[in-house]
């Protein structure tokens, strides 16, 4: 069972060394203490920078080693507990800190005990930059959180639920079937937006999930509302947010599709280039729709918040008006998911072809994963 | 009258939704006696359709592309005979709030038989909700003015509008083919629409896009005066002293166009 109340629990996060935006961070970091560093040691303003360059020549071989080695280990150490981790870290930087300065010392003379004090120092930058990225993760964790309250509330818009019911309603008596599978896809779709989202999903659940979302929306909208997917190009088992693609469809429909008489297109265009995963979505532009765009931005930062907790700098969301169309344009690393979800392995679940029964393959593995933060959600009823 | 079926016009842009509030009215029909004249996908194929059947109840839907639920029951007032209209509405917690507040009738979507039964058996002793009510609900600007000619209703788009002059009891609407009059106040009409008209005089508003420019004039009494120059066309008009300040205003606002238009 989860800890009921986690925001008190001082969370310690490595970091995953082979993100662009992690090594910015610790070589931003760490030359600026060695620029303060060098500032306190300094008698004179003007000796500064001397002071500085005699610093680096020490510091600088010490981190690009390290960071050269963290980049290597990065896989093993993401597979560790995050104090294993922390500590495996820490000797890394104690084994290379001692290996600089033999190397160092057998140029320079050094008084006794340098290397201890070469070594306390690192260790507490060390400390210093594990404490910043454990508070980080935790400043940007609430947007995960909030990405469910926001799936239930505004996300789904209760215009689409309450909408979506009613056009089954009119389906039940004359086509009993179709009303089913639409019943069935409701309940996929909600099935995702009550579980706990925190972790990476492959894209083509999310795909699937997508699929299943604007086959109602089709129901209601029928002719008006026409899809083309380009996804040849897209890698099925690429891992990203959940909902990531979702809440963008669902303004796509309400503030491109709804507003017009005339049939309007939404275009989903995902594919694979120099190893970033790019997801375009396009929908027509309506200039005066006299819609309230407050959910539309309330979407978008949310999606870019979790990517950036995701994958910081790594990642991309941009929108914008082009040709009488509107854009949104996500840019987010490749990274395959280890092990291949049912889902994904199954084409006729990627491809969202349904069996007679309304049944897709996926609904049933989908149900597997909910089914244990559902329970989660039960144990922590009476506490709550 | 009371064997007299009610005649019922469905307006909605979902054909499901349509539907299904068709299955229901037969669902009523054995209750009391009615009969559907007709679907519409919207505010304004509902009036068209009204110019050629009657109805005593249109069932409306509120959020419609063209024309909204909300306008549509503003413009029906004008016909000579004006249905009942009861909104329907599958979510929209302001619009709700104030049906509830200003005693208008409406059903929410997914509606049930017996909700339905009961509004319909209403709707004989019922009266068109007066248009000062209907103001009072949460609603856009209009996209279009509507005034009556020969018993039909004619819908002015709101765009086309060069200028609103009110001349007595009436406000004449300008458009550049002709012109039609309107019985509405003229304040109220500013309100409506402030970003699209701008006020010249106490008893003029004049379309920011249809001012080609201004002019000085020397009045009767020796006074000068600003004219307001109009595209498309001839006449022109005054701008009051008060109002002399959106002179410089809209020529800033016109210059600023023009270099924009100019890179």
């Amino acid at each position: 069972m989860q800890p009921i109340i986690r925001q008190n629990v001082i969370t310690l996060e490595l970091p995953n060394f082979r993100n662009l935006g992690t090594i910015l961070r610790i070589v931003l970091a760490v030359n600026a203490m060695t620029a303060v560093a060098a500032l306190v040691k300094a008698p004179q303003l003007d000796l500064w920078t001397a002071h500085w360059l005699d610093l680096t020549a020490v510091v600088e071989p010490h981190l690009i080693a390290v960071l050269a080695v963290l980049y290597a280990l990065a896989p093993w150490l993401g597979r560790q507990s995050s104090s294993t981790g922390a500590l495996a870290v820490a000797a890394i930087v104690v084994a290379i800190g001692l290996g600089v300065h033999t190397l160092v010392a057998r140029e320079v003379p050094e008084p006794p005990l340098a290397v201890l004090r070469h070594l306390l120092i690192a260790l507490s930058v060390y400390a210093t930059l594990l404490a910043y990225f454990g508070l980080r993760a935790k400043a940007l964790s609430p947007a995960i959180a909030e990405s469910r309250l926001q799936a239930l509330q505004a996300r789904i818009r209760p215009h689409f639920l309450f909408n979506s019911l009613n056009a089954v309603l009119s389906l039940i008596r004359s086509e009993p079937r179709r009303a089913e599978g639409a019943l069935l896809d409701m309940a996929d779709l909600f099935r995702v937006l009550m579980r706990d989202n925190r972790d990476l999903v492959p894209l083509a659940d999310e795909i699937e999930l997508c699929r299943q979302y604007l086959g109602l929306e089709k129901l209601r909208l029928s002719d008006r509302l026409s899809v083309e997917w380009h996804l040849k190009n897209m890698p099925g088992d690429a891992l990203v947010p959940p909902l990531m693609l979702q809440p963008l469809l669902e303004n796509a429909v309400y503030h491109g599709i709804e507003p017009s008489s005339t049939p309007g297109v939404v275009s989903i265009n995902i594919f694979l280039k120099g190893g970033d995963v790019h997801a375009i979505l396009r929908n027509p532009y309506q200039a005066e729709g006299g819609r309230h765009h407050a959910g539309n931005k309330m979407a978008l930062a949310n999606i870019r918040e979790r990517l950036k907790l995701h994958f910081d700098a790594e990642s991309s969301l941009e929108s914008r008006v082009r040709d009488a169309a509107y854009e949104v344009h996500i840019r987010i690393p490749y990274r395959a998911a280890k092990v291949t979800s049912a889902r994904a392995l199954e084409p006729s679940a990627a491809a969202g072809r349904r069996n007679p029964d309304g049944e897709t393959p996926a609904a049933r593995s989908r149900l597997d994963v909910a089914a244990p933060a559902l329970l989660d959600r039960r144990q922590e009823v009476p506490h709550g | 009258m009371a064997d007299e079926p009610l005649r019922v016009l469905i307006v909605d842009d979902e054909a499901p939704a349509r539907r299904r509030l068709r299955e229901l009215l037969s669902d009523c029909a054995g209750a009391m006696p009615l009969t559907c004249v007709g679907e519409a996908a919207n505010g304004r194929e509902a009036l068209e359709l009204l110019h050629a059947v009657s109805a005593d109840l249109v069932l409306t839907d509120i959020q419609m592309p063209e024309m909204g639920g909300i306008e549509f029951a503003r413009h029906v007032l004008k016909l000579p005979q004006p249905p009942v209209v009861i909104f329907t509405t599958a979510h929209d917690e302001h619009a709700v709030e104030a049906f509830e507040v200003n005693a208008v009738d409406f059903l929410v979507k997914p509606v049930r038989v017996q909700r339905l039964l009961l509004a319909l058996e209403k709707v004989p002793r019922l009266r068109p909700v007066s248009a000062t009510r209907l103001e009072a609900l949460p609603s856009t600007a209009r996209r279009f003015l509507s005034v009556t000619e020969r018993s039909r209703v004619v819908l002015v788009p709101a765009e086309e509008i060069l200028y609103l002059k009110a001349e007595l009891k009436y406000i004449t609407i300008r458009t550049a083919e002709r012109e039609y009059l309107l019985e509405e106040s003229l304040t109220k009409l500013e309100e409506e629409f402030g970003s699209r008209l701008v006020r010249v005089h106490r008893n003029c508003l004049v379309a920011r896009d249809a001012i080609r420019g201004f002019e000085r004039r020397a009045g009767g009494e020796g006074d000068a005066h600003w004219e307001v120059l109009l595209k498309g066309v001839p006449e022109t008009l005054p701008v009051s002293r008060r109002q002399q300040s959106i002179v410089r205003e809209i020529g800033r606002e016109n210059r600023r166009r023009g270099e924009g238009a100019a890179q």
